[in-house]
This record gives C-alpha cells, structure tokens and sequence, in this order.
C-alpha cells in the first residue's frame, strides 16, 4: 500500500467522487424535492410535507401503471430465469457444432440499441397479432432480459466442479434427477440473483415497452406521459419509490450471489 | 503374464478399445479382476487408466469390445442403472448438502424411504468414524474427514465393486499412509472389489493384489506387485520401477548351463531359464536391480564395469548412488552407507561397478 503514488490516488478519488456526483446527485435531489411542499424544485426548500406520495397514492392512472409494471415484471424473471437457465445449462453440459454462434446469438439482445430492438419488436409482434398489449411487453421483455438471467447462471455453474454432475449420475441419478437434486440446488443463489435482476430490468425498461404497450402502458411509460402533460413534483415521489424498488432487488440479487450457501445448509 | 490364479471375475474387459477422435486412450484392454480382488490400475497421466475406469463406472463407452461385470455385458448401460460407485479424485461432494444427506444420497436417488436412509446412512457414518460429523457441511471439514465421507457415500449401497480415481492424491504423505491402511483394512473388511486407479506405484505397490501397468493406452504388464518387481515384463515396466539397470545384449556361444551374452561392457553367462528361447545371435535387454549391484575399488582386481560417480541420493538407511561408465551408460546402485563408505564412494570417483549373473534378468517384452 505505502509505494502508491499520491497523485494517481488523488485522480481517481476525484474521478469515483464526480462518478458518484453525477449519478446521485439527480436522484438525490429528485427525493429530496419529492419531500417538499413547493410546485416546483427550487430553493430555498419550502416545508416537509409527504403530499407529492398521497397524491399519487391516489391516483389511479399510476396504480395502473404500477400493476402493469409489477406483473410484467414477475412474468418476465420467471420466463426469463428459465430461458436463461436452459441456455446456460446448454452451454455447460454439451460440446455441440455452432456453439460459439449459439452463445453469441444468445447473449446478443443487450447489445442491441433499445430503440432497434423496440422497433423490430412492435414490426414482428404486431404482424402476429401480438402488439399493443400486456402479453406483448412480457414477450419483449423477456427476450431482453433472458441473457442477463443466462449470464448469471452460467458463472455459477462455472464454478461447479466439473465431477459433481457425473458423481451424482454414478450415485444412481439419472440426468432428471441429477438436474433437480445437484444442479438446481447449486445454482439456486444464482437462480434467485437471476430472478430479481431481469424483474429490476424489465422495472425500469422504458423505450421498448414505449414501442409495444399500447394502452397498457407500465410505468416508466406513464412517467413519459405525465411529464408531457405537466412539470408536478409527483414525477419526484413516483421517481424515488421506482429507484427505491429497483435497488431494493439489485441489492438482494447482489448479496445472493456475494453468499452462495456453501455449506451453511 | 497373469501367473497367479484369480478368484471368479467380477469384471472382464475383452479386447476393450476406446477413441476420442483420433486419438486412441485405451488400444486393447484385455484382462479380468476377481471377486474380491484389490487391483490397482497405475501409470503417468495420459496413459489410459482413468479412462479405463470411467468405462468400467460406465461414464464412457467402449469403441469397441465388451466389459462384463459380474458376468453380464454391460456395454451401453448406463451409470446410474450399474452399481459402481466411484470415489473421484477431487472427491465430488455436494457442497450444498450436510455430510449424512451426502452419505444418502445414493439411497435417495434409488427410492429408499426416509427412515431407512437415515438409519443406513448412520451405519456407514459409524463405520467411517464421522457420526459426530453428520449434520456438519463438507466445507467444514478437514482432507481426510471429506475422503471418509466420500467412502461412505460410494459404499452406503453395499456395493460389489468400488472405483477409486487416485483418491489420496490431495493429502499430504502422511495422512496418505494413514488412509492407505485404511483403505486396505476396508477392502479386507468388506471382501468387496477395489479398483484403485493411481500413478504412483508406492500407493499400487503397497495395497493391491495385483497391478495393471499401463502407458499410451497399452497395458505393458499385470501382476502381482512381487512378479513386477521381481520380473518386469519389458523395458517400460523396468524403466517406470525406477531401480533397474538396463542392458541391451547379444546370445553368444552356448554354455553349459545356457548361453553367454555379449553388452557394452563385457559378457554374462546367463542360464537357459533366464533366456526363454533365445537362440545365438538373438538380441535381448536384460536388468539388473539397483540393489544388487555391487561396487568394488579400481585396484581390487574385480571384473566389471569401470564407472565414475555423478550423484547420490539420500534415501534414509540407503543410498542411491548414481555412475557413468566410460561408454556414456548410467548405472543406479543401491547400497547401504557404511558399505558406499568402504568402498570410498563420493563424487568422481572411479570405482567397478559388477553382480552376479543370477541378479540379471530377461526382459520377456523386449525379446527378437
């Protein structure tokens, strides 16, 4: 620790510091105004009042919102987290021709531009038939967030000694039963992380489900069109309650995957 | 080769050639183990043994050629439908599940209820010495603790049969000493079969009955580890026990009792019973053990080898002291230290290195 140099230390402080600066600083002060009773966001701040959260408590047009997000979201992590554990359980127990196609195709959609990607989507699920509602979302949705699910599980498994499968196979398991009493059960830390991560995704998933929702607008589409119409603090409150909630299931997936249960069982 | 009679087979590999590719793991497996036997299945890595293994476990298939266990062809079934349990060598427990739901896994797979899970579990948890153990997690234990509870887990099944894939490999030598009486103990014990694959021939020599030597996929030589010591089959064998000498020689003139053999060096008499069938003009490599080769001082008027000592290694009561003759050949010779002492061994010393020709024996492998 002694021989590092002062000032490449002071760079990067200064560097993580308006990082930091820069990313909470606007959430920071969407709470901070979200908890004052002025119309708009200036200072000095006016008194501490908790009107902005009623009223948006009380306003149907976010609950909808809200509902359609929370189901989307659920659907989604499952749909998700299977596709995801499908692909990544492919990936770890066959050599097959076209493999690195396969994962490069698989683990292609977060690369896609969002705006492309939502696009293509509204062209191809409204020929089927599918656009403009809740379904059409979750479909979506669940293209986009099965290759972090997939992503997540398959460094798990690649922590898996690579016997342990054929150990339980040679202790009387055939594959079904190895698949539910070894692989599941040590990947569940990541099944779980995998769960809440694409749920957060699919949360805060704004321009594709702007392209396919139609009327079933989530809420992060709602918050488009509450801005269109008005500047109203409730943008705060709706804003850090959005935050609160996606942070509340990256922390979650975070800590799964820092504390696998090795051995604590 | 297989001098010594075996107890009915357990398992038979008849003419058994695996491929991956084109690459040949194991060239032509041909051999039986007996009910009850303890055979190690030893070389370097690479040689074939584990894959050996894997197809008696039933984790690989044979290209071509039968296994029969237990008298039936066994070809294409699967592992979990044979019971050949297998302790790995990176021992494979579940990480996830306590040291008793280890030990029962095996009977859970099989559809054993609850009650009798646990009570059999506890049995072999006993046998082990681990009860205290049980509703600890494996990463809370200690290397030999976890080997014991591989054990468990392979034998809670009363099987006929158990393959272990160098299972001690990852202690440290003395806890490996410790585990290898308790392995012998276990194999006598129970009067189960052993498969013990391995590439040190300290653990092969010092638990099997009999040894399989393999290398490149060929089996070079099976038999008890006494009949391989004593006459290695061929060069590799003679070379992978570490203490021979090794020579390649001519058959010369007839002696009474056999034939004179010409080598770099000098000639022995060897008898007709060393030489099998070799006729003058024959070529054959014979070796002489480290053990009994004898050194002589330069002015002594001994017949030998003329060699200069390169080295020595210690080997507690021993040494190993190492010679090279005039010609380029090494020569191991092992000896005592107050013997190497009479002789004033020490580095660049010219001393004659001789043995009598009932110490050299006919590579049978190297013969033609």
């Amino acid at each position: 620790m002694g021989n590092e140099n002062k000032l490449i230390n002071g760079w990067l402080m200064l560097h993580i510091a308006l990082c930091l600066t820069f990313i909470f600083a606007p959430i920071a002060g969407s709470f901070v105004f979200s908890l004052n009773s002025d119309r708009f966001p200036s200072l000095p701040l006016g008194e501490f009042s908790l009107d902005w959260y009623r009223a948006i408590w009380n306003d149907p047009l976010v609950w909808s919102g809200f509902g359609n997000t929370v189901i989307v979201g659920l659907i989604v992590a499952v749909i998700a987290t299977i596709l995801g554990f499908g692909g990544a359980y492919t990936d770890y127990r066959y050599n097959f021709f076209g493999k690195s196609f396969y994962l490069a195709l698989a683990l292609l959609p977060p690369t896609i531009p969002v705006v492309i990607m939502g696009l293509a989507m509204l062209a191809f699920l409204s020929r089927i038939q599918l656009s403009g509602s809740t379904i059409s979302v979750v479909i979506a949705h669940g293209v986009m967030c099965s290759p972090f699910a997939m992503a997540i599980i398959r460094l798990r498994l690649s922590q898996m000694d690579p016997d342990l499968e054929a150990a339980a196979w040679n202790l009387g398991g055939n594959e079904w039963a190895t698949l539910r009493h070894v692989i599941i059960p040590f990947t569940r830390p990541a099944i779980f992380a995998a769960l809440f991560i694409t749920m957060a995704v699919s949360f805060d998933e704004f321009a594709v489900a702007w392209f396919v929702s139609g009327l079933n607008e989530t809420l992060p589409v709602k918050i488009l069109g509450f801005l269109q119409g008005q500047v109203s603090p409730r943008i705060n409150a709706i804003g850090s309650l959005a935050f609160l909630s996606t942070m509340t299931l990256i922390v979650l997936a975070q800590l799964l995957l820092r504390n696998p249960n090795e051995g604590s069982k | 080769m297989d001098a010594s009679t075996t107890p009915p087979a357990i398992v038979k590999f008849d003419n058994v050639v695996k491929k991956f590719g084109d690459f040949v793991a194991v060239e032509k497996a041909d051999f039986e183990i007996g009910q009850g036997e303890f055979m190690a299945i030893m070389g370097s890595s690479g040689c074939g043994k584990t894959t050996t293994l894997r197809m008696l476990a039933g984790l690989e298939d044979p290209t071509s050629g039968d296994i029969y266990l237990d008298g039936e062809r066994v070809n294409g079934r699967a592992t979990w439908d044979r019971d050949t349990p297998m302790v790995w060598q990176s021992l494979a427990l579940f990480p996830f599940l306590t040291v008793q739901e280890n030990v029962e896994f095996s009977l859970k797979m099989r559809g054993v209820g609850k009650a009798e899970r646990a009570k059999r579990a506890r049995k072999w948890l006993e046998k082990m010495q681990i009860t205290e153990f049980a509703d600890r997690g494996i990463n809370q234990l200690s290397g030999g603790q976890r080997q014991r509870v591989a054990l468990a887990r392979a034998l809670v099944t009363e099987p006929k049969i158990l393959l272990l894939d160098e299972p001690l490999s990852a202690l440290d030598a003395h806890l490996k000493v410790r585990m290898q009486a308790v392995l012998s103990n276990l194999q006598k014990d129970l009067g189960i079969t052993f498969v013990y694959v391995t590439h040190s021939m300290s653990e092969a020599f010092a638990m099997a009955d009999r040894v399989v030597i393999m290398s490149r996929g060929r089996i070079e030589q099976i038999g008890t580890p006494e009949e391989i010591y004593r006459a290695p089959y061929n060069r590799f064998v003679a070379e992978f026990l570490g203490s021979a000498n090794i020579f390649d020689g001519v058959v010369g003139a007839a002696t009474p009792g056999g034939h004179m053999v010409a080598y770099d060096g000098g000639e022995v008499d060897l008898p007709a019973s060393e030489l099998l069938d070799a006729k003058t003009g024959d070529k054959v490599t014979f070796m002489v053990g480290a053990e009994n080769v004898d050194l002589a001082p330069t002015d002594a008027g001994q017949d030998g080898l003329a060699a200069t000592v390169v080295g020595e290694e210690f080997l507690g009561a021993t040494a190993t002291v190492f010679l090279e003759t005039d010609d380029g050949q090494e020569l191991k010779v092992q000896k005592s230290h107050a013997e190497l002492k009479a002789v004033k061994c020490h580095a660049g010393a010219r001393l004659i290195a001789h043995w009598a020709p009932s110490a050299c024996h006919v590579l049978p492998g190297e013969k033609g």
